[in-house]
């Protein structure tokens, strides 16, 4: 597991949004396994560090929570998003593409920065 | 917005809520499931697939815990479980609790309130506008210091100054008010114009003096103290423009003074005149009568007023040589006119208070440092447990700071209550010359105050327990305290500590003793001091006549023989005085003598003048050294005759005979001739604690006034008496007003100066009082605890033989050493500290031998009890069970 990254602080909860986002309502299991799947297994997460970020968008309003129903017949607690949230989803996205785009050229050998 | 949201969540999630505990639990076990059946469908073992998930998730509590700190705000559920943890600690020790907050308390209480007082009339600004820039001007003779001004001199000084935006001046003047139910005396003061607009102060109702108003042939008006609009007219807003009736006078109502304002030198006064200077008085240069309140100019100093006024007043000394001769000036700020004579009672008691403080503080300190050295036992346990230094001193400090804010809001609270008990405590008479400590209570300053005590006690309350447990040996240490249980050295320490703070409680005990037994001393000496009288079965009565009825000498000559003859004949009245003015009330009404056939030695020879009728002095019992006394028959067609004190013979007639010798007044005008036919034995004029002036006693038929006091001995209860005297009185003549009636003995043991040395004396013996108790219960915390720790070292003392009078002798001993140290430090600091109250004390040194070692012998007696019970308990130790309690 050593080449693992580590989720950095903060860029957890954009996935979590974007991973309600994508599959609708959803349980922590589910929201831990689809993020672990998508990075294509190249992140370490400890799904237990996903339930205090969870907790923290619902005391923000991004997300609502209710007991539900699993696929394979489980009681679990689904997450949706709020209308708060697809905003701060948005808002969130737009930024992360930002910095990313910015850093991108610093990383990138450029002509212009010699 | 949602961070606000997220932080309110979050604060109400601190509380504890099992619901969300329970979901918590419930969504986590879901978790696992849904991963625990995923691996199940991978091809795991059941028991390895749950092995699987919770390592996946990291641990089902941390999981769980992270959440409930997202959950709530951890520090605060901390400090919410620091204070649940402490108060449990704190009820399971119901005695020291107690102890240490009613401790705190006290020492906050006695501060507190003391402060009060200081605040209110030392601190808080008088309530007039800019008031420091008000000052009180006075002129200055030898014998007063501040000596009031004659008017002609007034008016000079307001022409001449270059350095009072506004100079006004008032004068006391009790007056006769008309009233529907008859005549009364009550409280009157006359004010030049311009006074009120010099305070600051304007009429909630109707206007304030007109300039001009204060001349002598303007029409007579009159402004109303609040009280009386409200008491004699019933607030009405229709007064201004009424008469009233003042000294046969009809004045008219201009206006009404607002609630708040006050002139503490003249209250309870109702009805403030404007000025009109009037009778032999006023209009005299010689005759000084009248007190001055400027208001600098911006920029001017008192130091420049003085010089100003001083040259002004150098001016007219050789304009005026005879009237003015020696007259200087002198300035002061108004607020220190007001409550001057306070100051240093005032301050005294709050060092008092403080020292009171120190030993409370000191005492609560080593409770909690005995406290902090039976836990570490507890310290050590948690600490092996895991409890991070942090952690630890959190807690203690959170326990202290428990314990200080009981104490302090219980001081707070007791503090404002034994404010208005001690306010309830001051005689009605006394606090309306004091207005300004009606509104005493718990303001910002006062709370201010207190705040900063708290804080103080915060600091040393959670700071004693954690420097005891040495910060470098929370954690290195332990091991050893877990296996010691807090035996053997490690109390040294606090031994050591507990020592000092028992010195410096011991020491502060005795300052407080000493300063109780010197202010003690000094009454007992104030309240025997030599009057010249006998003051026993006397009493007086204070008489107005009305002067419209009386306006001849030969009239009041004639009354007072009326009022003396009648008074002669009631049962019971053994002989009956009249003077102008009672004896042991204050030195003053003076007059310049010279004496005739010798050259002026240019000098203010300046006495006290009385006016007493023929049965004065045997009424007092005072004695005549020579000559004789005046008899009843030595009116204004007789020779002018005066007998004078002992103090007067003796520095004007130093090795002559005075009988026959001549005085008069300082142009020796013929009818101020008189001469002196008897000397009395010094009778105390002044004050009890002021020293005696000479003085001249002139016949009262020679020299009447309308207010007099008639002064009897009687047989019986002199209280009892006054209503006779009343109704005697009222006999002669009903509109003759009677003012206070009281025992001569009364009327000392009431004199302002007794009942300042009286309250100090209450007050500090109180403080002292407290102070001896606490020294002597942490001397007795200090010695039972070094018993307690050295029971091991006793049992193997008496194994080995020693006798238990050597034990006593251990612990005496250990137990002594403090006393002693205690008591010599105490006692120097005593010394020291009574010097600073020099100005308080009357006929002690600060060093009174006596007193000191009083109080030495005082401690040192209950210091013995107080180390000898812990002792008797050691001497007790059974040897074996002391080895096996181990």
């Amino acid at each position: 597991m050593g080449d693992k990254a580590d989720v950095w602080q903060g860029t957890l909860a954009l996935m979590v949004l974007k991973t309600i986002e994508a599959l609708g309502p959803l349980h922590g299991y589910g929201i831990a396994r689809r993020i672990e799947q998508i990075s294509g297994d190249a992140l370490s997460l400890n799904y237990g560090t996903l339930y205090p970020a969870l907790l923290k968008l619902e005391q923000e309003g991004a997300i609502a929570s209710e007991w539900g129903v699993s696929d394979n017949n489980r009681k679990a607690k689904f997450y949706r998003l709020t209308r708060a949230g697809h905003k701060l989803l948005a808002t969130e996205t737009r930024n992360w593409e930002q910095t990313t785009a910015i850093l991108a050229r610093f990383l990138s050998p450029s002509e212009d920065l010699a | 917005m949602n961070r606000l949201r997220a932080w309110l969540l979050r604060l109400a999630g601190t509380l504890p809520n099992e619901r969300r505990e329970h979901e918590l639990a419930a969504e986590i076990e879901a978790h696992l499931q849904l991963h625990i059946d995923d691996n199940l469908r991978a091809g795991m073992a059941p028991e390895q697939a749950r092995r699987e998930a919770i390592l996946k998730l990291g641990g089902v509590e941390s999981t769980k815990q992270f959440c409930r700190e997202r959950n709530g705000i951890p520090l605060l559920e901390n400090l919410l479980r620091d204070v649940q943890f402490a108060l449990r600690q704190l009820r399971k020790n119901p005695g020291f609790t107690c102890t240490a907050v009613l401790m705190l308390a006290l020492g906050m209480c006695a501060a507190v309130a003391i402060f009060g007082f200081v605040d209110a009339s030392l601190i808080k600004p008088l309530p007039y506008r800019n008031p420091n820039r008000l000052v009180g001007v006075f002129e200055k003779v030898p014998l007063f210091p501040q000596s009031n001004l004659s008017y002609p001199d007034y008016l000079d000084w307001k022409k001449l100054n270059a350095v009072f935006g506004s100079l006004d001046v008032y004068r006391h003047d009790g007056c006769i008010v008309n009233t529907a139910s008859g005549a009364q005396p009550a409280m009157g003061t006359r004010v030049s114009d311009g006074f009120f607009r010099t305070l600051g102060v304007v009429p909630v109702l109707g206007r304030d003096f007109r300039t001009g108003e204060d001349l002598r042939d303007a029409p007579a008006t009159v402004l109303l103290s609040y009280t009386a609009w409200q008491t004699r007219y019933g607030g009405n807003q229709n007064v201004v423009g009424k008469t009233v009736t003042l000294d046969g006078v009809p004045h008219t109502i201009i206006g009404v003074l607002p609630a708040d304002f006050h002139f503490a030198p003249r209250e309870p006064s109702e009805f403030w005149m404007a000025f009109q200077p009037a009778g032999n008085c006023d209009l005299r240069r010689s005759c000084h009568g009248i007190y001055g309140v400027g208001r600098l100019k911006d920029g001017t100093t008192i130091e420049t007023a003085l010089a100003d006024l001083t040259s002004i007043a150098k001016q007219l000394e050789k304009q005026y040589p005879d009237s003015n001769r020696g007259q200087g000036a002198a300035v002061a700020p108004l607020s220190e006119v007001i409550v001057g004579p306070l100051r240093p009672i005032l301050l005294m008691l709050l060092s008092g208070t403080g020292l009171l403080l120190l030993i409370a503080g000191g005492n609560a300190a080593s409770l909690l440092l005995v406290r902090s050295e039976s836990r570490t036992r507890e310290i050590a346990v948690r600490s092996a447990l895991g409890a991070g230094r942090a952690r630890l001193v959190t807690q203690f400090v959170t326990e202290g700071l428990v314990l200080v804010a009981a104490g302090c809001l219980l001081g707070v609270a007791s503090a404002n209550w034994t404010m208005k008990l001690l306010l309830r405590l001051i005689p009605q008479d006394y606090l309306a010359s004091m207005p300004y400590l009606y509104d005493l209570g718990l303001n910002g300053r006062v709370l201010v105050f207190a705040g900063g005590i708290a804080l103080l006690a915060a600091v040393v309350f959670s700071l004693t327990p954690t420097l005891h447990f040495g910060l470098p040996r929370i954690g290195s240490g332990m091991r050893d305290k877990l296996a010691d249980g807090g035996r053997g050295s490690s109390g040294n320490t606090w031994r050591r500590l507990g020592s000092r703070l028992v010195v410096v409680e011991l020491a502060t005990a005795v300052v407080l003793l000493a300063g109780a037994g010197l202010l003690g001393k000094s009454l007992y000496l104030l309240l025997n001091v030599n009057l010249g009288l006998r003051p026993d079965h006397v009493a007086t009565l204070a008489v107005a006549a009305p002067p419209a009825n009386y306006a001849k000498d030969e009239q009041l000559a004639a009354l007072t023989r009326r009022i003396v003859g009648r008074i002669e004949t009631l049962p019971g009245v053994r002989s009956v005085g009249i003077g102008s003015q009672l004896p042991v009330s204050y030195n003053g009404n003076t007059d310049w003598i010279r004496i005739a056939g010798r050259p002026y030695n240019e000098l203010h020879n300046e006495v006290n003048e009385r006016d007493v009728s023929a049965g004065f002095f045997t009424t007092l019992q005072a004695k005549l050294l020579r000559g004789r006394y005046f008899t009843d028959a030595e009116d204004a067609s007789k020779p002018r005759v005066v007998i004078v004190n002992q103090a007067l013979a003796k520095k004007y007639f130093p090795s002559e005979d005075p009988i026959g010798k001549r005085i008069g007044d300082t142009e020796l005008k013929p009818k101020s001739i008189r001469e002196i036919i008897g000397v009395v034995e010094d009778v105390r004029e002044g004050s009890l604690d002021s020293e005696i002036w000479p003085a001249e006693y002139l016949p009262f038929n020679q020299s009447p006034d309308h207010y007099f006091t008639v002064i009897v001995r009687t047989s019986q209860e002199e209280r009892t008496l006054i209503p006779t005297l009343t109704g005697a009185i009222h006999q002669i003549d009903p509109h003759i007003v009677t003012l206070k009636g009281t025992s001569m003995e009364e009327a000392i043991h009431d004199s302002p100066s007794a009942y300042m040395h009286r309250s100090a004396v209450w007050l500090v013996s109180g403080f002292a009082f407290l102070a001896l108790v606490l020294g002597v219960v942490g001397l007795y915390g200090v010695v039972s605890y070094s018993v307690s720790q050295r029971t091991r070292e006793i049992g193997v003392r008496m194994a080995l033989g020693a006798e238990r009078g050597s034990i006593y002798d251990l612990i005496l001993r250990e137990a002594g050493r403090l006393v002693l140290v205690g008591i010599a430090i105490g006692l120097a600091c005593a010394v020291g500290a009574a010097s600073l109250m020099k100005g308080l004390l009357f006929g002690v040194r600060s060093w009174d031998v006596p007193t000191l070692a009083a109080v030495a012998a005082v401690l040192g007696m209950a210091a013995l009890v107080a180390s000898y019970l812990p002792a008797r308990r050691a001497a007790g130790v059974n040897p074996v069970e002391a080895l096996r309690a181990e």
